[in-house]
């Protein structure tokens, strides 16, 4: 597999504005905002409720529109994304799953290999049963339909989902949210394995300290509008921030610390 | 971003014959049609013949490319094999997980014999359901009538304006046309026996007794019972319906009963608004073709029909109503939390409770036989 050149960043946000307008007042969430992703990076976003996290994943996916700036993911105007064959591109891991309620497991897995219209169905079917195996679940669950799977499992195969086309981008929207210790345990795993293996760019929106020290290579905070800091998380929460006192420096992030690696990895 | 398509090239190298890759081997190349067509035939075709592979030459490869090349190779490891090691280990990979699908489970004559018996119990569990649903109401209502200041009269305000006045624009619309077109038809049928005044006897009877509230319950039916199922439908896929639940709000009270209430009060009000725009559409198209005058029309109006006649549409489009509002209510709080189950119970909710005002339109019918005719 061909690694992409490392000169050019994947993700490249300059100058972003975006704002909703609600009962005829404007909210404005980001104010120009730049962020840049390389290449093999695990970047996790974090900031506080309503600071624009999952906003910023939208404007990456092309699914928000920029009030001013702009946002270009692998050269192209993230507007484009939506275009067929956008799974190639980009994959996304939506925070409840959003599988095809009607459709079984291996179809939901299949589904944008088979839009495609000219591969054979067993080569589909085919490719679709080792993205199920590789997000660690078992072929006996491919005739399952989503209502009937746990949590995790959920993830699981959205996961697969995000990945049948080998996209190079996987964003991820608070992954291990809902889901229990255990299942937040495994999923962190299969995550560094997948970016280890397939040699993904990982951005990931979360609240979840255990698994953003675990993950990531990069964080990046957003607050006041903007990235106010972005670095290894030794870096960050070295960074004077009352948001960053508030979230690292709390009980819940003094236990996760406890836990961060000594040398922090680097890309 | 320039992307070369796949490509396949037969190389006569030291060790043999050896089939070389070029391009970028991933799914939204490979599933371009031309190039897909010519790339299969060309596999097809290296199948049988023994040759060496190089796969050094691919710009990019994914996982689909390798499922194929995988796939073609008869899933076993070709004689002569040059890769790359990341490609060695996507291989490995797909060749790890490639495994024989596990079939759907086959339909026995014992599972249709059991999905009979299903359907049975699913039959009944629609009348436990709907038995269910009358007797909480009439609870409900007992418990309004002795504590009304608590009845959820916001939500009934509320769901009259929108079965009743916002229905009122389309209602009139399509009463007046079929008016318009009975008073024609019957015009042509009138006219060859010379009584032409009667044409006031048959379409007063038949608009204000049948007419005006079957189409006003029909549309009724279409417009807000679909509706009703729907909201409550969506409330159980987000989980609010549990939320009322732990919360100790009773749903039979704040869901059901606003809903039947408002409905049994706009049905009515909607029959005579519906059937009045019938009547003016006959009474517009006799003057038009019989030169029957609106005043004509009019006087003759309450000799024609008797007032027994407005009672009795009235009073049914109170039954079809609570009907339309019950059933609606029925299909919403049975959808299953998901989007499938959500359509499904809309349709049927909507086919259910049209069936059933015509059911009832008929029962009506002969039990009333004798009144106002």
């Amino acid at each position: 597999m061909s690694t992409a050149r490392v000169d050019a960043p994947l993700v490249q946000i300059d100058k972003l504005c975006s704002a909703f307008r609600t009962a005829g007042r404007e909210f404005v969430v980001h104010r120009d905002l730049d962020l840049r992703i390389q290449p093999g990076e695990l970047l996790s976003i974090v900031g506080g409720s309503g600071s624009g996290k999952t906003v910023l994943l939208r404007q990456m996916l092309g699914l928000e529109t920029p009030r001013s700036g702009r946002v270009t993911v692998m050269g192209q105007p993230a507007a484009a994304l939506s275009a067929p064959g956008a799974a190639s591109r980009v994959g996304m891991l939506f925070q409840h799953g959003a599988l095809f309620s009607a459709f079984s497991v291996l179809e939901n897995i299949a589904f944008p290999l088979r839009e495609l219209g000219t591969l054979p169905a067993d080569l589909v079917r085919d490719v679709a049963l080792v993205k199920l195996q590789m997000v660690g679940l078992d072929p006996s669950q491919a005739h399952k339909m989503p209502a009937d799977l746990s949590g995790g499992m959920i993830k699981r195969v959205a996961l697969a989902r995000a990945l049948v086309m080998d996209p190079p981008l996987l964003l991820l929207d608070e992954p291990t949210a809902g889901l229990g210790p255990d299942s937040a345990d495994a999923l962190c795993a299969l995550l560094r394995s997948l970016h280890r293996e397939l040699g993904l760019t990982v951005v990931m929106v979360t609240h979840d300290l255990d698994s953003l020290f675990e993950l990531s290579t990069r964080v990046a905070v957003l607050a006041e509008q903007r990235v106010i800091v972005s670095g290894t998380p030794r870096e960050v929460m070295a960074f004077e921030h009352p948001f960053i006192h508030h979230f690292f420096h709390g009980e819940r992030g003094q236990r996760a610390v406890a836990l961060l690696p000594e040398p922090p990895p680097t890309v | 971003m320039q992307n070369t398509p796949p490509r396949l090239s037969r190389q006569i190298l030291s060790q043999g014959e050896c089939a070389q890759l070029l391009g970028h081997w991933t799914a939204a190349l490979l599933a371009q049609p031309a190039v897909w067509a010519g790339l299969q035939r060309e596999l097809l075709a290296l199948r049988t013949a023994q040759l060496g592979w190089d796969l050094r030459q691919i710009e990019r490869l994914d996982h689909t490319g390798a499922q194929l090349l995988w796939n073609s190779w008869g899933r076993q490891w070709p004689a002569q094999l040059q890769v790359l090691p990341a490609q060695r280990t996507m291989l490995e990979r797909v060749a790890r997980y490639t495994v024989v699908p596990p079939a759907p489970v086959p339909r026995t004559l014992r599972a249709a014999y059991l999905s009979l018996g299903e359907l049975m119990l699913r039959l009944l569990g629609h009348a436990m359901g709907g038995l269910r649903l009358v007797g909480q109401l009439l609870l409900d209502t007992g418990r309004l009538l002795r504590h009304p200041h608590q009845g959820p009269w916001r939500d009934f305000s509320g769901h009259l304006y929108h079965i009743g006045a916002t229905a009122l624009p389309i209602t009139a619309l399509v009463g007046f046309l079929i008016g318009v077109v009975l008073a024609y038809l019957i015009a042509q049928q009138l006219r060859l026996f010379g009584a032409d005044p009667f044409i006031v006897n048959i379409l007063g009877i038949s608009l204000i007794r049948e007419l005006g509230p079957v189409l006003a319950a029909i549309l009724i039916a279409g417009r807000s019972g679909s509706t009703i199922t729907a909201q409550i439908g969506v409330m159980r896929v987000t989980e609010e319906l549990d939320a009322m639940r732990v919360l100790g709000i009773a749903r039979g009270f704040r869901l059901v009963l606003p809903r039947v209430l408002a409905m049994a009060m706009a049905m009515p009000l909607l029959t005579v608004w519906t059937t009045l725009a019938a009547m003016l559409g006959g009474m517009l198209a006799s003057d038009l073709v019989m030169g029957i005058t609106p005043s004509y029309f009019v006087s003759a109006l309450p000799g024609a029909v008797k007032a027994s006649n407005l009672t009795l549409a009235v009073a049914k489009s109170v039954v079809f109503g609570i009907a339309i509002a019950l059933i609606g209510c029925h299909y919403g709080l049975r959808v299953k939390p998901n989007t499938e189950s959500l359509g499904q119970g809309t349709t049927a909710s909507v086919v259910t409770s049209i069936t059933v005002v015509i059911l009832v339109d008929a029962l009506f019918a002969v039990v009333f036989k004798d009144v106002g005719i």
